[in-house]
């Protein structure tokens, strides 16, 4: 009974957090119909900004809460000023992505001011705890349901009974109508990206005081959070908002009572896939509704693709094929590898992002399940290796296939947020299925790659398995594209709606799309778990699946050729210069802003 | 039997009627225009009967068989085509591309994998190691992307393997009926194909048109410019919020009063009224 009161509490607390990223999220969403990526690193900025007041300055708790709302607010300023206004009119696509990259960019900054290491947020307010029944509340609990709904009361009367609150309104029903009557919409903006930024930066400081603990990663998680409270009740719903993170805040928190704290994420993503499949529009728009928005038109920039010449494609395949033949090189071999194992998970998703239209932002759950079904059929079953890993991509391609089906109704944006969920599901899955994937403890002692009885653990075999493999697929790959199939994908990703006026069935050649593209980044993952011997369930991290996307982009959407070369740009211009982790992650996300912001069509064009 | 037959239709969108039971019926080889005001409805009607609507009511038989709530994909398999109000070309594909899409339910590799399951891998495979009568046939499609083309005289030809973003708005649309008739429909719908388009341009659609019923397709055509319908139609079919008002030769509707009632608002003057206040509006 204790345990009852207890998590209804925490639940409704972490529903109130919660709550303020969503009411944010939802506003933005509103007036823009952007889903804002960079939340998330808000709020991270928040608890930092909160961590720096009360650590140098000694700031009291009501003084260190404005100039956190202060320094938020001017963070969301500068956000829309950078990642969205010059963005108008580009694809719908095009400010999600620019938002991701600046979350890239706060987060690493973030991370380099501060270092990565966690700190302790301590709690100002008096210790004392408010017996209810059994269980017990505390002057913090208070004061975070306070704000929580507080906020959303003063949104609330902000929206209904200011003049501005009545532009933002106007702005979000339409946004040209708005203008034509004399709303500045660039203003509105403005302002919704400041309000949700302050209550987003307010959130990542009481979660900080809440938990007495802040990192410079707990931003994605909470991005996360924010989208699927949000996704609940409806996009760009304000008071769908507030109600769909009580209600996450309760089944997390009721989930973790029941099955262990590993369950808390899994309930969230399970949650969210399902209100995607059953009530895309959330939980209080009639089923039969049509979206809002059509969400079409994907982030294909209109442009010719440039040809390589066929010579020089030969001559530089050649060279890196004998590339091991000079000597003392293991370094270079080794980075090289691995920018051929990235290519094969860019082939993959250029084609299913860039030829069929569906950006994924799950792409590493794929490389997870090659990686971890390779390895557990080598190890546990004792398939030879080779066959293990071609097992391992068909298993990736069926299983892949089969959960992103449910998502295949979903257009535009709602793909991209299913996609991420299923990615982080992945992750779940292996962590809580311990019988089959040793849970936390990950996979070692992986045998190393061989075929038959030779063995290709040595730099330079690895290097060869990994470019043979890679040339081999993208052959088929560009084979593929030059069929009637090609073309139908393609066809499906400009516009389905003519397509499917032609007779093309969209679920049939989407489901073939990830199949072939879950083969083929099922293999990579698969030839990495052998490489690496050992692996878990964060081994392959969104990151990842962010990052490959900025390799086809800067390639060129659906550019097999541009897939490739954009791995080697970002896995191995980053290497050759010893670029540390932190700077890395920052030449990400500067270069997919630089991209989306004025190279949308990447270095070879979209095909 | 009728080709098409529409029996009391009905679509609601919230509480307004766009479509508000039509009857229609329709034989081979016939051209048949609706017109009416802009939201009377006609743009739904195409919708619900290529299958981008579910009707709310009503049925559509089509050559005999009940195609009302089928999936589009599935509509166009059974032999009708349309074109879209807006034009909607594949904006990245070449022209030669766009045409070909239209040939898709009668590719090879399409056509030998319908089984479930299975029949996605053949097709898979069919397109990595063509066998000889997928190449042949590709070929024979190549040859007939080029005679289509013809029709629009030297407007397409040259721009073959050019992407479709590239063209004009009066060359998209055309490109839109290309990749139509590349189907080889039984029936086709054009939504407005002059659209945009300037009078020697209309002139033009307009020859094309008439040379596509002289050879016999069945045309149900949407259209503003009441000239070009008066000239071309076998029957005329006027709709005004959702329902028909009045169906006939055009010379018998041209006059018929309910129909300059709809279009003018009111009675007194459509009664007056010269029958070139129609096309004068339109």
């Amino acid at each position: 009974m204790t345990s009852w009161i207890d998590y209804t509490v925490n639940g409704l607390i972490i529903g109130n957090i919660y709550l303020l990223l969503a009411v944010g999220l939802a506003l933005i969403f509103g007036v823009s119909h952007l889903i804002n990526f960079a939340h998330g690193s808000i709020y991270t900025v928040g608890a930092y900004i909160g961590w720096s007041c009360i650590h140098y300055l000694h700031t009291p708790l009501p003084v260190t809460i404005a100039i956190v709302l202060a320094g938020c607010a001017l963070l969301g300023m500068a956000i829309e000023r950078v990642g969205l206004r010059p963005l108008a009119g580009s694809a719908r696509i095009a400010p999600l992505l620019a938002t991701i990259g600046i979350s890239f960019v706060l987060d690493q900054l973030v991370q380099l001011i501060f270092s990565p290491d966690p700190r302790a947020l301590p709690n100002p307010l008096p210790d004392w705890r408010l017996h209810v029944g059994s269980g017990t509340i505390g002057a913090l609990d208070l004061l975070i349901a306070a704000i929580g709904l507080g906020s959303a009361a003063l949104l609330f009367v902000f929206l209904r009974f200011t003049k501005l609150g009545w532009a933002v309104r106007a702005t979000a029903q339409d946004r040209d109508a708005a203008r034509q009557m004399g709303v500045d919409t660039d203003a509105v903006n403005r302002t919704v990206f400041a309000i949700a930024a302050a209550l987003g930066g307010l959130s990542g400081l009481l979660v900080g005081m809440y938990y007495n603990h802040i990192d410079p990663a707990m931003s994605f998680q909470a991005t996360l959070k924010g989208v699927v409270a949000q996704v609940i009740g409806g996009m760009g719903n304000v008071p769908g908002a507030v109600f769909g993170s009580l209600l996450l805040g309760l089944i997390e928190s009721y989930g973790v009572g029941l099955f262990g704290s590993s369950y808390r994420n899994l309930f969230a993503f399970v949650l969210l896939l399902v209100i995607l499949v059953l009530r895309p529009n959330g939980l209080f728009a009639s089923s039969r509704q049509t979206p809002p928005e059509p969400l079409t038109g994907t982030f294909i920039a209109p442009s010719r693709p440039f040809r390589v010449p066929r010579a020089m494609i030969v001559g530089v395949t050649v060279a890196c094929l004998a590339l091991p033949l000079l000597p003392n090189i293991a370094y270079l071999l080794q980075t090289m590898t691995n920018v051929w194992l990235y290519a094969i998970l860019a082939l993959s998703l250029t084609l299913v992002a860039g030829t069929v239209g569906q950006i994924s932002l799950g792409h590493a759950g794929l490389l997870a399940i090659g990686a971890y079904a390779s390895a557990l059929l080598a190890l546990d079953l004792g398939i030879p290796v080779g066959l293990a890993i071609v097992a391992a991509g068909l298993i990736t391609a069926l299983l892949g296939t089969a959960l992103i089906l449910p998502a295949f109704r979903l257009r535009g944006h709602y793909v991209s947020i299913a996609t991420l969920g299923i990615g982080e599901i992945v992750g779940l899955v292996i962590l809580n299925w311990e019988s089959l994937t040793r849970g936390p403890i990950g996979v070692g002692g992986i045998p190393p790659l061989e075929l038959g009885d030779i063995a290709l653990d040595s730099p330079a075999r690895s290097y060869w398995v990994a470019l043979v493999v890679l040339i081999g697929l993208a052959l088929l790959q560009m084979r593929l594209l030059r069929s009637h199939l090609g073309r139908t994908f393609r066809a499906i990703r400009d516009d389905d709606i003519a397509a499917r006026a032609h007779g093309i069935g969209l679920d049939r050649y989407k489901r073939l799309a990830f199949a072939i593209g879950g083969f083929a980044a099922g293999i990579s993952g698969a030839i990495t778990a052998h490489l690496y011997s050992y692996i878990n369930y964060e081994t392959f991290t969104s990151q990842i699946s962010i990052l490959a996307l900025t390799m086809v982009i800067l390639g060129g959407m659906g550019n097999v050729l541009g897939a490739i070369v954009g791995a080697a740009a970002l896995i191995g211009l980053p290497e050759l210069f010893r670029a540390t982790a932190e700077y890395r992650m920052l030449i990400y996300g500067v270069t997919l802003l630089l991209l989306i912001r004025f190279r949308p069509q990447g270095f070879f064009g979209t095909v | 039997m009728p080709l098409l037959e529409v029996r009391d239709l009905a679509r609601r969108f919230g509480g307004v009627s766009a479509v508000d039971g039509i009857d229609l019926d329709f034989d081979e080889g016939e051209l048949v225009s609706v017109i009416g005001p802009n939201g009377a409805g006609k743009t739904t009607l195409f919708n619900l009967i290529s299958g981008h609507d579910r009707p709310d009511a009503g049925s559509i038989r089509f050559a005999g068989r009940e195609i009302a709530g089928l999936r589009a994909e599935r509509i166009a398999a059974l032999g009708i085509a349309r074109t879209f109000q807006h034009g909607r070309v594949f904006a990245n594909l070449s022209v030669r591309d766009n045409v070909l899409i239209g040939a898709h339910t009668r590719l090879v590799p399409v056509r030998r994998a319908a089984l479930p399951l299975i029949g996605p891998a053949i097709e898979l495979l069919l397109a990595l190691l063509p066998t000889r009568g997928v190449a042949d046939q590709q070929r024979a499609l190549d040859r007939e992307v080029a005679a289509l083309l013809a029709l629009f005289g030297e407007r397409l030809v040259p721009r073959l393997d050019e992407p479709a973003f590239s063209l004009s708005y009066a060359n998209r649309r055309r490109l839109e009926i290309a990749r139509a008739l590349m189907l080889d429909p039984r029936l086709l719908l054009l939504d407005e194909p002059t659209a945009g388009m300037n009078e020697s341009e209309t002139a033009e659609m307009l020859r094309l048109i008439r040379q596509l019923k002289q050879s016999g397709r069945s045309i149900l055509l949407i259209e503003h410019k009441l000239e070009l319908v008066m000239q071309l139609s076998d029957r005329v079919v006027v709709m005004a919020d959702g329902a028909k008002i009045a169906e006939g030769p055009p010379d018998k509707v041209r006059n018929d009063p309910a129909v300059i009632e709809a279009y003018l608002g009111h009675r007194a003057v459509g009664e007056t009224a010269p029958p070139v206040a129609v096309e004068s509006r339109a």
